[in-house]
């Protein structure tokens, strides 16, 4: 009798652990069934272009030539302009609300991270009816003719609001948030004993900072940078209506591009036969850009994780 | 005797100085971060509040210039679809999660789902759309509502799965031994002890999941699409949301009144999500505190 | 004070004097009135039992202390002559003067030469041979050099426990300090590698003025010139340490060394 309930209840974990393993690798195995699917899908367009499709930069839907490159460096441009403002201002601010008093600390953080609850389609509206036209008025004339940058070359004399550096912007903002709370963890994680040895020696807070703090967390805090790159690679909505929709190379700041992202949100309702294919091959470019992205992430967070379960 | 053979000092000034314009800076980044929150905020309440009326909230989408235009409808299938994808999403991460904390740890495939889990958080929410379009609405011929969910679930998905992990491991290993020696099995120790002492914050990790995934629009464009019908044909017809009425309002339309209406709903999913998470928010900093 | 207890050819000069020092955890007291001076080129040992206020009066030296917002000190601590609480005093500079080694090793996240010309690069210009020749001489005072001197481009954080201190004793004596605040530098680290860091500090006491905390009492007989004891905030005793050891005045002083408490 004893036995028999001590048999049923075995079974009874076995089942637990049998279906708690089996959702657990779904995650797993929906990675690997997006691969197939977008593989399966794209490889109308790789069998016409050959790899060739990767850096061609033709797009032309009347005689059915597509090229990826325009795509895929408008992606990798409004991402790196993206990094390029929020790692540093996330850093920045970070240093800010870990140091400033907590009556100011702990309002100022939570409206920070308010920034990620806003959803993305509304970044995207207010791209393109608030900031746009600020960029067109105030911001772009004030670049290119007040500063002179419109003679150099990348930023581009012409400038009509849209393009690269506003898309950039509105990413950045979004990506902010969660940088901007990686790097927070990565600063209270800095052993008191270290900080108070940099301050003991004389540095000055901002010295602690840049010299200390940043070398001690430097992989969590490459680890935050590259999870801001992941979220901006992808970003689709607060990029499409700022970008222009032009398919070609980018070649100004001030110019209109497009992402693959945007391309694939643009075309794909009305697309079939080749194109479609096409759009898949892009979406598994950018599945592989983003799997790239998040491995090296968690290999530097890892390390930070690692450190976080000593303590 | 010692400062025969000191040198140069190296002047304070210049330190502190630039210590000085760093710590400005960095109050001027969150000043500056801050300051376009309130300004998105701010854009939203102004051209949307005004929008908000009984026949905007209850009457269903039309083509423009048609009396007694609302985004009932719209309102009513996000619901729909964030609730569908709650319940295909939630119950199975959260028994996924349950099993990775409890099987999976110090093991080479729990790594290896643990970072696939890592992986899905970071892909983009359009290709989710992408999948669920090649799986479901190429096989099935039409576009829907629950396509629209199950790729929703997609992007939960991963997220419940880790805030469970995280929030089982949080709770000390001797409250687990504890009841294992009771001569509980390991399912139901876990299942009753460690989520009742983990069931306020896991609700709100879910719940902070849950608000994000509702104001999803991209994998939306190519699943649920959106239509000026009622929700009714959830399962087999284009079923109106708010995030791609909102897109195609403000995109595709030249007319004011869209506009308006873009930022009605723009205003009410804003609000919606915001107050959703300054509550879950406040619920946990109470509970910490407590 | 200090003079009426040292036989009268020994003039020594007060480098450190702490007068009417109290100390505050936001409401909770934890120093009160101490009075103590510090002789120049001198060993002062500080002990007492736990949570006695030794470290926390330390820590008012530099005014490390301030890096915590609701600590505050009261008082006045004269370091040559300068009430360094003063506001006008520049603590980058005091803390360049007085430096300080913590009671776990705190290697910096960089290699072992940039460890010991960090802290001189900040306070100091110095031409490229400049630095590697003061480098030296630093590891060389802390008696590292010929441990270190090829794996400088290694981190510093590879170093053993006992190296990694005297590491952090070369980049402190690398900036030019005065003075030496030892925070129980030896509680972490093996005893072998604390009878080399004895051996070092004694070695330093020609050049620098050493305060040093530690719960140890044979190492405070071993290297101390002065001994203060400590207890519940109060400076309950403050003599020679031979005197403090074998004769002390105090009836809880000789609780305390003969090992009744603490």
């Amino acid at each position: 009798m004893f036995e028999l309930f001590r048999k049923k209840e075995n079974l009874r974990d076995r089942a637990f652990m049998i279906l708690t393993l089996l959702c657990a690798f779904l995650p797993l195995a929906a990675a690997i069934g997006f691969l197939i699917l977008l593989g399966g899908n794209s490889a109308e367009a790789f069998r016409t272009f050959g790899f060739g499709f990767l850096v061609s930069t033709q797009w032309d839907p009347v005689q059915e030539l597509y090229g990826a490159l325009p795509a895929i460096s408008g992606t990798l441009v409004t991402t790196l302009i993206a990094l390029g403002i929020a790692a540093p201002l996330g850093f920045i601010s970070a240093l800010f609300l870990v140091n400033a008093p907590e009556w100011l600390a702990y309002p100022l953080s939570q409206a920070l991270d308010l920034l990620a609850a806003i959803p993305s389609i509304i970044y995207g509206m207010w791209g393109l009816f608030v900031l746009a036209p600020v960029m067109q008025e105030c911001i772009q004339p004030f670049l290119a003719d007040t500063l002179g940058l419109g003679k150099v070359p990348f930023f581009g004399e012409d400038y009509n609001g849209f393009g690269f550096l506003t898309a950039g912007l509105i990413l950045a903002l979004m990506v902010l948030p969660y940088i901007c709370a990686v790097m927070r963890d990565v600063f209270r994680m800095t052993p008191g004993p270290l900080r108070e040895a940099a301050y003991g020696i004389g540095c000055t807070s901002w010295e602690v900072a840049s010299d200390i703090v940043l070398r001690h967390g430097l992989r969590g805090i490459l680890g935050a940078v590259f999870i801001g790159l992941g979220r901006a690679l992808g970003e689709t909505m607060a990029v499409l209506f700022v970008i222009g929709g032009i398919a070609e190379l980018p070649h100004s700041l001030f110019g209109s591009g497009t992402t693959i992202a945007a391309t694939l949100a643009n075309n794909f309702n009305e697309a079939d036969g080749l194109l479609r294919s096409v759009l898949f091959a892009l979406g598994l470019i950018l599945m592989l850009l983003s799997l790239s992205v998040q491995a090296v992430a968690q290999l530097y967070l890892r390390n930070m994780d690692r450190k976080r379960g000593e303590k | 005797m010692r400062d025969t053979h000191c040198c140069v000092r190296r002047p304070v000034f210049f330190r502190k100085l630039l210590n000085a314009v760093m710590w400005l800076l960095s109050a001027g980044g969150v000043a500056l971060a801050v300051f376009c929150m309130f300004w998105i905020l701010w854009s939203v309440i102004r051209n949307g509040a005004g929008v908000i009326g009984l026949d905007f909230l209850f009457c269903g989408s039309k083509p423009p210039g048609e009396p007694d235009n609302g985004v009932g409808n719209a309102i009513l299938g996000t619901v729909f679809i964030t609730l569908a994808a709650v319940v295909i999403g939630v119950p199975a991460a959260f028994a996924g999660g349950v099993g990775l904390a409890i099987y999976g740890q110090n093991s080479r495939i729990g790594n290896l789902i643990r970072f696939s889990v890592n992986v899905m958080m970071g892909l983009p929410s359009i290709l989710a759309g992408v999948f669920v379009y090649a799986l479901v609405v190429v096989t099935t011929g039409h576009r829907s509502g629950f396509a629209g969910s199950l790729s929703l679930a997609i992007i939960l998905f991963p997220v419940v799965m880790r805030t469970t992990e995280d929030m089982i491991l949080m709770v000390p290993p001797s409250v687990h031994e504890s009841s294992l020696a009771l001569g509980m099995t390991r399912a139901r120790s876990v299942l009753c002890i460690v989520c009742r002492s983990i069931r306020g914050g896991l609700a709100t990790g879910i719940l902070l999941a849950v608000a994000r995934t509702a104001g999803e629009t991209a994998p939306l464009l190519f699943t649920a699409l959106w239509s000026d019908a009622w929700p009714w044909h959830y399962f087999t017809q284009p079923t109106a949301n708010l995030p791609v009425l909102i897109n195609e309002y403000t995109t595709n339309s030249p007319s004011e009144e869209l506009h308006a209406m873009g930022w009605g709903a723009a205003f009410l999913i804003t609000i919606t999500l915001l107050l959703m998470n300054l509550a879950l928010r406040f619920v946990c900093r109470e509970k910490k505190h407590a | 004070m200090l003079d009426t207890l040292l036989s009268p050819k020994e003039k020594l000069k007060i480098k450190i004097a702490a007068r009417d020092l109290s100390f505050f955890y936001g409401d909770h007291q934890a120093l009160f009135a101490n009075n103590l001076e510090i002789p120049e080129n001198r060993i002062t040992a500080v002990i007492g039992p736990s949570g006695c206020g030794k470290s926390t009066h330390l820590r008012i030296y530099n005014r490390i202390f301030e890096l915590y917002r609701d600590q505050r000190a009261e008082g006045e601590v004269l370091i040559d002559g300068v009430n360094i609480l003063d506001r006008n005093v520049d603590v980058l500079e005091l803390r360049r003067k007085v430096g300080m080694i913590f009671q776990r090793p705190t290697p910096f996240p960089m290699s072992v030469f940039d460890n010991v010309a960090y802290g001189m690069r900040l306070h100091f210009k110095l031409r490229k041979s400049e630095i590697a020749e003061r480098v030296e001489g630093a590891l060389r005072g802390a008696s590292l050099w010929e441990e270190v001197k090829d794996k400088l481009n290694g981190s510093g954080i590879a170093l053993s426990g006992g190296q990694q201190q005297r590491l952090c004793i070369a980049r402190t004596i690398a900036a030019e300090p005065d003075i030496l605040l030892l925070d129980e530098p030896t509680s972490a680290i093996d005893p072998v590698a604390t009878l080399k860091i004895e051996e070092l500090l004694l070695s330093l006491r020609k050049r620098f003025t050493i305060v040093i905390v530690t719960h140890n009492m044979q190492q405070a007989s071993r290297i101390s010139d002065f001994t203060a004891f400590f207890y519940k905030g109060r400076i309950v005793e403050h003599d020679t340490t031979t005197r403090i050891f074998t004769n002390p005045s105090n009836k809880k002083t000789e609780e305390y060394i003969t090992g009744r408490f603490g």
